[in-house]
This record gives structure tokens, sequence and C-alpha cells, in this order.
């Protein structure tokens, strides 16, 4: 696959976002900016307020009668399958009989305003029968509550490595989830078409799995239902498996009453009612030996699944399957239990498990340190898996394209780590109040679905006879850049200008049977499929150009806009008519699966990945030791993007990862009461990272010359997910700062996310065990 | 239940009379009477930033201002400042060092960053930091967005020179 840069638009050019220009000025339309069809009626949602609880009796009558309200349903008013679970079945779009959290969608009223609905929702009297609740990790598993049962990873004798190892460390340590916060909150919209047809348009990441729970719910065929989404206000793995709810109900009700249908979340509902990040319990236990090196480690995960199973499955697989990071645990038993609790179920959020297999790995090699009073990056560096031997994952899959050494080096060099760090020692000794401290992270993130199935693309393109290109892919568009990349991969392919290509809108009558545009493989999959398709007509162009020169087919080429066979050309219009003209086919599809991926998710083994992302980040931050207080300083990251297909695209994923990491890390705390209320629903509660929280120095760097050693497209790497995890060396910097209070002789006992709560119990903490145990090396 | 209003108004240089009820906020008014929906409904109560709207010359959160509020107004949103080309060097400056993703907060933070520039020709970083930090971005962690004011500040400033 070699590729010519004389086309306007290329792949591994600095092509900006195919939108943009629709985004400067307001008219990117997204689901809400749609004209509304005479006759839209507008949803409202009334919800449990109790955790748990049993449906006694629904009375909808006064909802009925009130003013505009076209129509009422609950539960039993759904003529199929009450059932929109993305893994498994049983779980509802409307409680049935039972709600199991507090904000689980009971009755949707549809009313002619929005208003109307909400004064009708008042009006709803739903009668419940309050049962014992179950709100917290260590509470599910004390009773063993799971949502399916739990995953067990071995590899080695971990029981014989720990017990025989010279030093032995255990411990504990928390992450709490996280709201997605896209600006743009769910949204459906429903329009009834003839003979039973729906036409629903959904800002999701998913609109196959839309497509199913629409017609699971209606208890119609697949085909009767179309789900188009162009655009989505950010997304974030929130709208992967969520939207089939929202979706579910606006068709429910347009199907009911004839009329379009419209259900849009305030963010209040939003938040309350939609699933977040998956917070975690981890408990340790390691055994290693005098230079630090990991000889054994068990790890639980106790991980908050919510009221349902939902996408916990694949979350905790890849939980677990990122518990080693970069490095080489030769004897491992790693065990996750996906707590049910009442509490909305916890979903999909960009990377998956992952950054929380890592924290708790990262804590690990930060506990070893501390004990053995070395330098963290000392214990990282025994770790670090290598290339020849000392590379077989907990999982069993080899790792043979490791680059994090290198990347590490690098980085620790150029901004010369080591200065810094004696430099934050001297600002230390200085300042009695404000304390800064510094820390690396090392990101190795697999990238592939970890269930193999779901690793398929199609696309869909055509070419019309002026040369005009239609590009359609079962990707979607939620800010990432996507549909730029893929058109990139066309127009380099039929080697034209990019603006000869239309970028389409996806939808399920286009490419069917599609997989959600997650686990950072959209424009991995997406792509392949588009540069199949694309090729496959190029293939009959070829031959159509072959016959006019009377050349043979291995001596046409596509260059800058045109179709060359040795002096004679023709323009890529001319030869489109051409084709057209020859009675040939200018539409294809294209399709692609992952190549060499295996997984059996009992026994947790195999080759999920199809290579590794790396990363690497060094943050420095200070911490007000009497607030709690803490800033960014200062960022740096080198990434590994492949042969990045767009670095403009690709900077701009690893800035925004990284800050919405550092987010979930330090300020974004979900509050609930002891009645399962979330408190923090809504901005001047919830807060996520502002433009001052982010490093006022942030240098970041794609790794140049790094071409994917696998035959990715065009040799690029996954970026979506992975910087996010890079993040973690703000944490592990608070941490480090927390720890120089008392000359790193302790372990902070500070979990994530640091707030400036959480920072100052943790400061005076780490002062009073210091008071108490003043030899040097103890922790 | 609802009283009504009437308002008169100048959105975008036209005039416009219309009745609406009572508790219609501006940013409402705007995107479902007047179809300019530019201006994107984020949080709904004055934290995000994606609904900002310029009336009479000052940015405000358009769900937290009434449209009866807006009665003798002159209002401006993203679709008005785009046509008068008032902005459209921040536009490009946004557009070239991808300062969006998803998009959905743009038309807030060019109409919060032109009354930053209004106000202050030559910002800081920091000072920059500092006055967009009403308007929330999920996707890009600022920093592309805070490149593209810089830039267009020192634009500015060379062709006032």
């Amino acid at each position: 696959m070699s590729v010519e840069t004389d086309i306007v638009g290329a792949v591994h050019t600095k092509v900006r976002h195919d939108s943009a220009r629709g985004h400067v000025t307001g008219q990117a339309q997204y689901i809400d900016d749609m004209p509304l069809l005479p006759g839209t009626l507008e949803v409202v949602l009334v919800t449990s307020p109790h955790p748990h609880a049993a449906i006694v009796s629904i009375d909808v009558a006064a909802a009925r009668a009130a003013d505009g309200v076209r129509d009422v349903i609950s539960a039993n008013g759904i003529p199929g399958d009450n059932n929109i679970g993305p893994v498994f079945d049983g779980e509802p779009a409307l409680a049935e009989g039972v709600v199991d959290y507090v904000g689980a969608p009971v009755v949707a009223i549809a009313a002619d305003s929005y208003d109307q609905a909400r004064a009708a929702a008042a009006l709803v009297k739903i009668d419940y029968e309050v049962r014992p609740a179950v709100l917290d990790i260590e509470q599910a598993l004390e009773q063993e509550l799971y949502t399916y049962p739990p995953q067990f990873m071995t590899i080695g004798d971990p029981d014989a490595a720990i017990t025989k190892a010279q030093h032995r460390i255990d411990g504990e340590v928390r992450c709490g989830g996280q709201d997605h916060f896209y600006l743009e909150s769910h949204i459906a919209m429903a329009v009834p078409g003839e003979f039973g047809d729906l036409q629903v348009y959904c800002s999701t990441q998913h609109p196959s799995e839309v497509q199913h729970g629409v017609a699971h719910v209606l208890g119609v065929p697949t085909n009767e239902v179309t789900v188009e989404v162009r655009r989505m206000g950010g997304a974030f793995g929130g709208k992967e498996s969520q939207p089939s709810i929202f979706a579910a109900i606006a068709a429910l009700l347009a199907d009911r009453t004839g009329q379009p249908v419209k259900l849009r979340l305030r963010r209040d509902d939003d938040m309350v009612i939609t699933g977040k990040r998956h917070d975690f319990l981890f408990r340790y236990d390691v055994g290693f030996d005098p230079d630090g090196r990991i000889e054994g480690v068990d790890i639980l995960m106790g991980m908050r699944s919510g009221n349902v199973a939902d996408l916990s499955p694949g979350v905790l697989a890849r939980a677990l399957c990122h518990a080693d990071n970069c490095y080489y645990l030769p004897n491992a038993r790693l065990r996750g239990y996906p707590c049910k609790t009442n509490t909305v179920s916890n979903t999909a959020f960009r990377g998956f498990g992952g950054p929380q297999g890592m924290l708790v790995i990262e804590t690990v090699i930060e506990h070893i340190a501390r004990t053995l009073g070395r330098a963290v990056d000392e214990i990282r560096a025994v770790n670090y898996y290598s290339t020849d031997d000392r590379n077989v994952t907990p999982y069993q899959q080899r790792v043979t394209d490791n680059i994090i050494l290198p990347i590490v080096d690098r980085l620790r060099s150029e901004i010369d780590f080591d200065g810094l760090s004696s430099a934050i020692d001297e600002f230390n000794g200085a300042n009695q109040t404000l304390k800064k401290g510094i820390a690396l992270m090392p990101v190795k993130f697999g990238i592939s679905f970890n269930t193999p199935k779901l690793n398929q693309a199609g696309a869909l393109v055509h070419v019309y006879t002026d040369g005009s290109v239609h590009l359609n892919h079962g990707g979607t568009e939620m800010g990432q850049g996507l549909f730029t990349k893929v058109a990139q991969v066309v127009a380099s392919v039929f080697q034209i200008d990019l603006d000869n290509i239309k970028i389409s809108s996806t939808r399920t009558d286009k490419v069917p049977n599609t997989s959600a545009t997650a686990a950072s493989a959209g424009s991995d999959l997406n792509g392949m499929a588009a540069f199949n398709a694309t090729n496959t007509i190029k293939a009959r162009m070829v031959e159509v150009a072959a016959n006019h020169f009377s050349a043979s087919v291995d001596s046409i080429e596509f260059r800058q806009n045109r179709v060359y066979a040795g002096n004679e050309s023709l323009s890529f219009t001319e030869l489109a008519q051409l084709t057209w003209d020859e009675r040939v086919s200018l539409s294809a599809t294209g399709f692609y699966s992952t190549p060499g991926l295996s997984w059996d998710a009992k026994s947790m083994i195999g080759n999920p990945f199809y290579y590794y992302t790396y990363g690497a980040a060094v943050s420095e931050v200070v911490i007000d030791t009497l607030t709690g207080e803490s800033r960014v300083l200062r960022t740096d990251i080198l990434q590994d993007c492949g042969n990045s297909l767009n670095p403009a695209i690709d900077l701009g994923q690893i800035e925004g990862a990284f800050v919405q990491g550092q987010g979930w890390l330090t300020s974004e705390e979900l509050v609930w009461d002891d009645a399962g209320r979330l408190l923090t629903h809504g901005p001047s509660t919830y807060k996520i990272p502002g433009s001052r929280d982010v490093p006022p120095i942030f240098n970041v760097h794609i790794l140049e010359d790094a071409p994917n050693r696998e035959a990715t497209i065009f040799h690029s790497k996954a970026v979506g997910e992975p910087p996010l995890m890079l993040a973690l060396s703000v944490w592990l910097a608070i941490r480090d700062a927390v720890s120089r209070v008392t000359g790193h002789r302790h372990l902070p006992n500070l979990d994530a996310p640091a707030t400036p709560e959480a920072i100052l119990m943790a400061v005076d903490d780490i002062k009073r065990r210091d008071s108490q145990t003043p030899s040097p090396a103890k922790v | 239940m609802d009283k009504n209003v009437d308002i008169s108004l100048s959105v975008n240089g036209q005039e416009v009379s219309r009745r609406v009820p009572a508790r219609t906020n501006l940013v409402d008014f705007v995107r479902y009477e007047l179809e300019l929906t530019g201006s994107h409904v984020g949080c709904e109560h004055g934290v995000c930033g994606a609904c900002t709207i310029r009336v009479n010359g000052a940015i405000v959160r358009g769900c937290l201002m009434l449209a009866a509020q807006a009665d003798g107004a002159t209002v401006e949103t993203i679709e008005g400042v785009s046509e008068s080309s008032e902005i459209s060097d921040l536009q490009a400056a946004f557009h070239e060092r991808n300062a969006l993703q998803c998009g959905f907060c743009t038309p807030g933070f060019l109409l919060t960053a032109q009354e930053l520039l209004s106000q202050n020709p030559s910002p800081s970083r920091d000072e920059i930091r500092e006055f967009i930090s009403g308007n929330y971005c999920r996707c890009t962690g600022y920093q592309a967005i805070v490149d593209a004011i810089e830039r267009v500040a020192g634009e500015r400033r060379q062709a006032a020179e």
C-alpha cells in the first residue's frame, strides 16, 4: 500500500475536520437542529425515585387527560420484547414489575409540547413497595451479588510465587466513575413511514444496536427500522448501548400515534438516567524480588456494574487485559467481580476498563518503589515487557511489537526528567505549604474489540459518471474525525482530491449489521472496509482503462486525478463515464474483518488484540498542603500513532483524551446519597475540566517513523482511547507530591479522583503515619 | 397556564415580532421559533456556555435569559456574525487549528473569543484561559482553542499596526 501525496487530502496529511466549516458557522446539523415535521410530539419520562422497589400500580389516567397529551405508555404497552440488552437479554427499556435504580424510566408521555409532557408527568401516580437496596461495591461483594458470573484470568502459579518471594505487600485502592458529559445530551427522533416503517434519527455510536433494540421493542422485523446519524455532539462511549432506550421509546410512541416523536433528555435527566464509567475497588497481594521485579500478583477487581450487565462483560475483560499495562507478570491471578448494585448501569466510556486496570498495577509499582525506597521508574524498568522473552501477557498473547522502552527513554531524556525531579526537591525544600510532584505514565493499549466477532466493518462506495464519489460506512462521527480519515483513504486509493468525495450519514439501510464505533477501532475497521470497496471499483475501472488504451492492466496507473497508460491518459471523470458506457458497475460494498484474533471468554485466554498502541506522558503538579488544591503545571506526551492517517486530527485526539482522563482522576466526582440518588447531576456540581484546569505547558508529540508492523490501513494505529490513560501521570504526580511531603517514605492513601478533599486527607494521613513511624524505610 | 408576552427585537439585523410564552428562554426562542439552530443547548443552567448569544453587544447565556427580557434588544447569534464576516478570522483559525471536534460548543466559543478580543486585543494565554473558562469543551482539551484565539489576536494586532 504505497501512497502518493500529490493529491489534496491524501492519507498522512493534516486534513481538517470535514464538518469544521459547518461547526464554526453553526450550520452543522445535530438531531435537535432538524426542522420539526408537523405534528411532532415531545416526550418526557417518568422515572423511579427509589433505588429498588416493586411497582405495585401505575395510574396514568390524569396524565392521559392532561392538556396536549397524545399518548402515555409503560412496560405493559410494549408490543414486542421489552429488551434492549447489548450482551445479555432481559434489560428493559421501560421498567417492568420492579425498578432497580433511581432514574429508571417507568412511564413515557408524548405531548404536543415538552412543557405539556412535563406537566402531565407530575400527574402520574406510581405506587411502589420499597425493597432493600445495595448501593456500593463492598456490599455487593459481601453478598456475592453480580450481574453475571465473575471473570478470572490466571497465569503461572501466583500463590506459590507470592509466598516464595522475598518481599510481599498488599493494599487497596479505588477509582471513581465518570459521567461522559457529551455536550449534546441523548436524543432520538422517530418518524413513522408507510406500512409500519420507521425512520429513527438517533445520536448513537451504534446504529445497528439501536435498530435491533427498536425492532425488539416493537416486535417487528429489523428491516422495518432504519436508523440514521450524521454526527453526534460528543459520545465517548456514552452513546454505545444507552441510546437504544430512548430510540425504542420514541419509536414506540411514534408507532402508536402515527406522529413523529422526539425524545431529548434534558441535562439533569441525562446524567441521572444514563450509565457512566465503572468505578472499581481493587485489592492486591504482590510478591517481588529485592530489585522490585514482580514475581507473583493477585488482584481483586470489584467493579460496579450497576443494575444490569449492559456492556460490563467487555469492560471487565478489558480491565483484566490491561492490569499488566507494560509489565511482565509471570504469575498472576486477576479476579473480576461485576458487582450488581441498585445504581444506574455503568457502561462504555473511552478506555473501557483499560484505565482502571492500569490504575491498579501502577499503584502496585509505586507501592513496591516506596517499600524498597527506590524510584518508581527504576521499578518500572525491571518489570517492562522484553521483546524476545518475558513477553507473554496474563491472557497468553505474546507482545511482539513492544516499543515502550524507546518511547519512555526518549521522553525522559528530552524533558530531562531527573533534572525536573531535582528542581522539585529544591522547590519543596524551600516551600512549606506548596509541594510539587512529578510522574511518568507508560501505556500499552490493546487494539481490537476483546470479543473477536465485533471486529468487522462494512462500507459502500459509489462513483458517479461525473467522477464524484459517494462514501458511506458503518462508522459514526462523534467529533473524532473518523469520516475525514476514511474519506482520505478513498481519495488516496482513487488518487483524486478529497473534495470529490461526499461523506454521508451513517444509515443501517446502507451498511447493515455494523459494530459500534468504539474500541478506538473506527478508522482501522471502517477505513479498511472503504479501502476494499474502493479497490473493487478501481479494479473494474482499471480493466475498462486497459481496454480503452489497449494496454495491459498492470500498466494502468491512477495519479493526480487522472488515469495513465504510459503517455496516454484520461481524467478520473472521463474514465468514470467510460466505465458506465461500458456497462460496468461503479458501485461496490467493502468488508473487513480483523485477522488473527481469538478469545475464550471462559478461560480468558487468547489473542484478543491485533496490535498494541504505545505512549508515555510525564506530568508535573503542585499541591497546596493546607487546602488540598492541585494544579497541573506541565505535561509532556510522546504518543505512538503508527503512520498516522491524519496527524492534525490525532493531535486533537491526544490532547482531548488526556484532559478527559485528567478530569476522571482529579475533579470529576460522582456522589450518591444514602437513598441511592445521584447528587452530582449537572455541571454545577459535577466538575469537568475547564480551560484553566489543563496544563499551561502542554507539549504533545506524535512518535515519528513508527509504522504499524501489522497491515492496518496504511500502517496507522488507533488513537481514540490510549492517550486517556496517559492522564494517570497526573494522578501519580499528585501521589508523588503527597509522598514527597514525608520524603517518599510512605505510600499515600489517595484514591481517584484526587479531589482537594481527598488530597488534603491524604496529606494529613501521611504526616500522621510519618510521625508515628519515625523509621525511615517503613511504609 | 403560561402567560404570553409580545416582544419585538432585532435578530441578526432583522426586526422580529412574536408572541411567546413568558417562560420561554432566549436560546429556545432563537432555536425553535426562529430556526437559528447554531446556538446549542448543553446544560440548561448556565454552566457550559454552548448557548452563548450576544445581546446588545455583550454575550449572555441564552438559557438563563428569557426571550421576554430581550424585548427591544439587539440580538446576534452565530448565524448573524457569520454572515457579517465579523469573526471570519476566528472561524478560519478554529478550522485551521482543529479547535473543534464534535463542534457542539464551537459557536459559543467563537462568540466568547470575539468578546475577549474586543475587550483585550493582546491577551496572554492565561488571560485567554481565564476568559473562556465559562465555556466547556469535552473534546479538545482546550489547547487548540487557546492556540486559535492567540493566533487571531496576533493577526489582528498586526493588521491594526
